[in-house]
């Protein structure tokens, strides 16, 4: 008898830190000013990120997992906090022509994950930037 | 773990769910049958499955749905560690694995 799959969400935390400073060559020096504040001095600040992957996928019958951790922190690790960890998120490729607020942040990871990392389905990143501010991104047709 | 029930407000309590309720159900169903058990021995589910997470939340899920009335099961979340754990909304999966 075939057994029924049952889909799950595995969600893991990882921290990294990293310094940005939110300006837009878009705007005059005024204007980031007004609309970035403190975030705008010239030479940036940092934060300890909490960074949360979820994965979702069928429990896999033998293993009873959806992913096995290893893969995802392996891949996490990797991918992820060895390109942020301890960065100048301004200097990275990634933010040459986008602000490094953490919506964007939260979009760059997504795309590292959804592209590279095959072992279950990226549901969702979640970026806690300090304990009173987090941002989610869960690709462009997302909830 | 964390239990997150749904349904309409009722307008004479104003509640979802009577939590006295759904802490008695939750007791009979599911923390009388695991609290302080050896999983992999002592609770039925676990003979024929392995005891991960993910199989805990489908078990926990499938032990408690059926007995609330009031209000319906959304999810059920268990924490294994402070940065892992798993949700199971009740969904069977579909597709390509």
């Amino acid at each position: 008898m075939k057994t029924r799959s049952m889909k799950a969400h595995l969600t893991r935390r990882y921290m990294f830190s990293a310094s940005h400073r939110l300006h837009s060559d878009e705007m005059s020096e005024e204007e980031n000013r007004v609309t970035y504040g403190k975030c705008n001095n010239p030479y940036g600040h940092g934060h300890n990120y909490m960074l949360e992957v979820t994965v979702s996928g069928p429990v896999d019958d033998q293993t009873g997992m959806v992913c096995n951790l290893f893969d995802l922190d392996g891949f996490v690790h990797k991918q992820i906090l060895e390109r942020y960890d301890h960065q100048n998120l301004n200097l990275l490729s990634e933010f040459a022509k986008s602000v490094p607020t953490t919506e964007n942040l939260c979009i760059a990871i997504y795309d590292i994950v959804k592209r590279a990392f095959g072992k279950a389905h990226l549901e969702k990143v979640r970026i806690e930037e300090t304990m009173m501010n987090s941002f989610e991104y869960c690709g462009e047709n997302g909830r | 773990m964390e239990v997150t029930v749904k349904g309409a407000v009722d307008p004479k309590s104003g509640f979802v769910v009577d939590l006295k309720q759904l802490k008695d159900v939750m007791s009979r169903e599911v923390l009388d049958a695991l609290d302080h058990r050896f999983l992999n021995k002592e609770v039925p589910e676990f003979l024929s499955k392995i005891p991960t997470t993910e199989n805990l939340a489908i078990a926990i899920w499938q032990r408690l749905a059926p007995k609330l009335n009031q209000a319906q099961l959304h999810r059920v979340r268990i924490y294994e560690t402070l940065d892992l754990f798993v949700d199971f909304y009740g969904e069977d999966f579909h597709g390509e694995s």
